[in-house]
């Protein structure tokens, strides 16, 4: 469905900032572009930066994505809402459970289910699970980025412990699967919670340590302190969410302002940071780790009794959501539109890092090549999260049937001719 | 003459300087991996490395300056090896020297860092050009404190020959004992020299991919990867002689093996040091050496200077 169609236009899309002049080309006499990306070591996943260098100062930054557009907004359309909670649950390899809980919520809204309250607990508690593995990963990739492999080993050597704690809830180390629209599919035993809270007795202390590092190693703090700045008000401007918001001062968190799942039974505190910088985005972090292990044991002691889930109707009745959830890495939302049928008519996710990936160029301004893997780091992106929309340079943005053809000309133009495939494989058949 | 290019060759010359070379690499990446919690490579990796890669095809860009392209990589290892005849490693005497032939290694010492740049310059790469400028640039912020506070000891037993220097301490027991904020300052400037943590600045992987040497692969990098070892064990022997001259009486064999302790002692220190730092920028990188660094291998040249000229003069 196109979506000038709709009802009620969503709004403009999501610009992303490619420039369409995006190149490698120097511009000035005296510049040198580098182009970390679409492949440099420093990128977990494809994307490009076009740095324009004077010495090794930073002149300007030019950020293209796109790389990793898997349509898969479209795909939800052709499925059912069951088929798509599994496929919004690989949107990303590390919010996981994020993503699927943000549909189910939207869908469940929708449906107008009064989902059970051990199911809500169950899902904070896989959710907090996975912020707290995500913000070591987190911290070992920031480590990584400045050249501290102890760091890198290091947390991901504990981060091996509440892998182990996810797998033993849910069976995976990853797409937990355990979201059902209505409730959630496992449930949590005795011996379970037992195992988890070990496991958060150790990760607490070694959390511990490494806010001590934090505080203490000198080049460490020589490098992360007074990188990538961004102000309070610029974070405000250019809308910043998450621990990169929070950093600058921007207090804000789904969990406490918009209280979902069982979040609004448990006390804790939004961890904020004056620093503006990626020190202050790793204090954040850190933070929120032990603010993390503080809900799980509040989660497992108050976990209520009572059934997994409520039976959910095939089709869901006609009516719009808009489902918001604390990523790891900041609010993201799913916008679900239905017809009443079985399948959605749209579904639209906005993914914490096209949020925060406008602020990286601010941050950038005047820094050395140098701090160019760790302020975007800092961010925490999530690229093939990001790439929803799609935004073909000098295209501007298009509509459904202007980028099929666009992809069919484009391949034709490759010497690849998907038409004539199609009708042998028809023939085949 | 059979048994000059004996020495030359094979010991104490070109093949157990590799041997060693290999075994340090090795006994690097253990430490670092275990300091880690790791499990870190087996004995032979850095051996079956250097096969592997030296059987690997040449690939030169096409830009590239082929002769200086390829040989960058000979003249390091020539130089290092050389630089390795003039240090005493067990007993006094050197297999050459002569009355300045500590100037002379440091000087050999500094041909493998400005290979690294002629080989990246002309790789004609950016991310090589990138690394070549910024050994460049490390390089003037580490050798200025490396050559003061190898001048310190030299100071003290008034010969510019390492053989003469390892004698002088030989004659006098513990003076090396004066010389130990210098052994700090030196060990602090041979790893910018060997361009490890925090000083990877012109080998940074996540910035610049490999600097100078990202274009190089198969033998040319064997080369230069060998070379880095080795500058590694004759750094670490360098500082061995000036620094830790005792024991240099003991029989060869005893010599021999303290020789070895003492060289794995200084790499396995530069192990530790790497583990517990981030990288540094290259701007804090100068301030740091020009800041802290070249002033304390000054004070070790004063304090030198006021021990011989009252204490023990």
């Amino acid at each position: 469905m196109e979506e000038r169609n709709l009802k009620y236009p969503i709004g403009p899309r999501h610009e992303i900032n490619v420039p369409s002049d995006f190149s490698f080309v120097p511009r000035a006499k005296d510049e040198v572009r580098v182009p970390i990306g679409p492949q440099h070591p420093a990128l977990k996943e494809p994307e490009s930066f076009s740095v324009a260098l004077r010495g090794e100062r930073i002149m300007g930054v030019d950020v293209k994505i796109g790389y990793n557009h898997r349509g898969i907004e479209k795909a939800c359309e052709q499925r059912s809402y069951i088929q798509d909670l599994y496929l919004v649950e690989r949107i990303c390899g590390i919010c996981s459970h994020t993503h699927a809980t943000c549909f189910a919520q939207g869908v469940e809204e929708l449906a107008g289910l009064a989902v059970p309250k051990r199911a809500l607990y169950i899902r904070s508690l896989v959710g907090e699970l996975e912020r707290i593995h995500s913000h070591l990963l987190w911290l070992g990739v920031a480590g990584h980025e400045i050249g501290f492999d102890t760091l890198l080993m290091y947390s991901w050597r504990d981060r091996e412990l509440v892998m182990d704690a996810l797998a033993l809830l849910s069976g995976n180390r990853v797409n937990y699967g355990i979201n059902q629209i209505g409730g959630v599919r496992r449930d949590v035993t005795k011996e379970q919670a037992t195992e988890i809270l070990k496991a958060v007795d150790k990760l607490e202390e070694q959390t511990k340590y490494y806010i001590q590092i934090a505080m203490e190693e000198t080049t460490l703090i020589q490098r992360l302190s007074g990188v990538g700045k961004l102000s309070h008000d610029d974070a405000v401007r250019l809308g910043a969410i998450g621990p990169t918001g929070r950093a600058s001062g921007v207090d804000r968190d789904v969990r406490r302002d918009d209280p979902y799942a069982a979040y609004g039974e448990l006390a804790f505190k939004v961890v904020t940071d004056g620093h503006n910088d990626v020190y202050g985005r790793t204090i954040v972090r850190l933070g929120e780790l032990l603010e993390s292990y503080a809900l799980i044991r509040q989660i497992i002691k108050n976990l209520p009794d009572g059934p997994l889930a409520v039976r959910a109707p095939r089709k869901i009745p006609a009516g719009e959501a808009l489902s918001r959830y604390e990523a790891p890495r900041g609010e993201d939302i799913h916008y679900i539109k239905s017809n009443g049928g079985e399948k959605p008519e749209r579904v639209k996710v906005r993914a914490p890092t096209l949020a925060n990936i406008q602020s990286v160029a601010k941050m950038l301004e005047d820094r050395y090549l140098a701090d160019l893997p760790i302020v975007v780091a800092a961010i925490d992106p999530c690229f093939s999260c990001t790439d929803r929309t799609i935004a073909v340079a000098g295209r501007g943005a298009m509509n459904w049937e202007e980028l099929r053809r666009y992809g069919i000309e484009w391949y034709r133009g490759q010497g690849i001719d998907f038409s004539r495939l199609s009708s042998k494989l028809g023939r085949g058949a | 003459m059979p048994y000059a290019l004996f020495t030359i060759l094979v010991f104490p010359g070109f093949l157990f300087l590799s041997a060693v070379s290999l075994f340090a690499e090795f006994f690097d990446r253990r430490i670092y991996a275990r300091l880690q919690n790791r499990k870190g490579p087996p004995w032979f990796q850095p051996l079956a490395d250097f096969i592997k890669l030296a059987a690997k095809e040449d690939i030169v860009p096409r830009e590239a300056d082929l002769a200086m392209f390829n040989l960058a990589p000979i003249f390091a290892l020539t130089a290092v090896v050389t630089a390795f005849f003039y240090i005493p490693l067990w007993g006094t005497r050197a297999l050459c020297s002569f009355q300045g032939d500590l100037i002379v290694v440091l000087y050999l010492l500094t041909i493998p860092t400005l290979t690294f740049f002629l080989g990246g310059w002309y790789s004609r790469s950016l991310f090589s050009a990138l690394g070549a400028v910024r050994s460049i640039t490390q390089l003037f912020a580490y050798e200025i404190p490396l050559f003061i506070s190898l001048l310190a000891p030299a100071l003290l037993a008034d010969t510019w020959s390492l053989s003469g220097i390892a004698a002088y301490y030989q004659a006098h027991p513990f003076y090396w004992l004066f010389n130990l904020v210098g052994f700090g300052v030196a060990l602090v400037a041979l790893l910018g020299k060997l361009e490890r943590v925090p000083f990877d600045i012109p080998e940074a992987e996540t910035e610049i991919v490999a600097g100078s040497f990202t274009e190089y692969g198969g033998k040319m990098l064997a080369y230069f990867r060998l070379a880095i070892d080795s500058e590694a064990v004759v750094g670490a022997s360098l500082l061995a002689a000036v620094y830790l001259p005792f024991g240099l009486g003991l029989n060869p064999l005893l010599g021999f093996v303290l020789y070895l302790i003492k060289v794995f002692f200084i790499i396995g220190l530069i192990a530790l040091l790497r583990t517990v730092f981030a990288r540094l920028r290259i701007d804090q990188m100068i301030v740091f050496c020009w800041q802290y660094v070249a002033p304390i291998a000054f004070l070790q040249i004063l304090f030198n200077l006021v021990l011989k000229g009252f204490v023990l003069g």
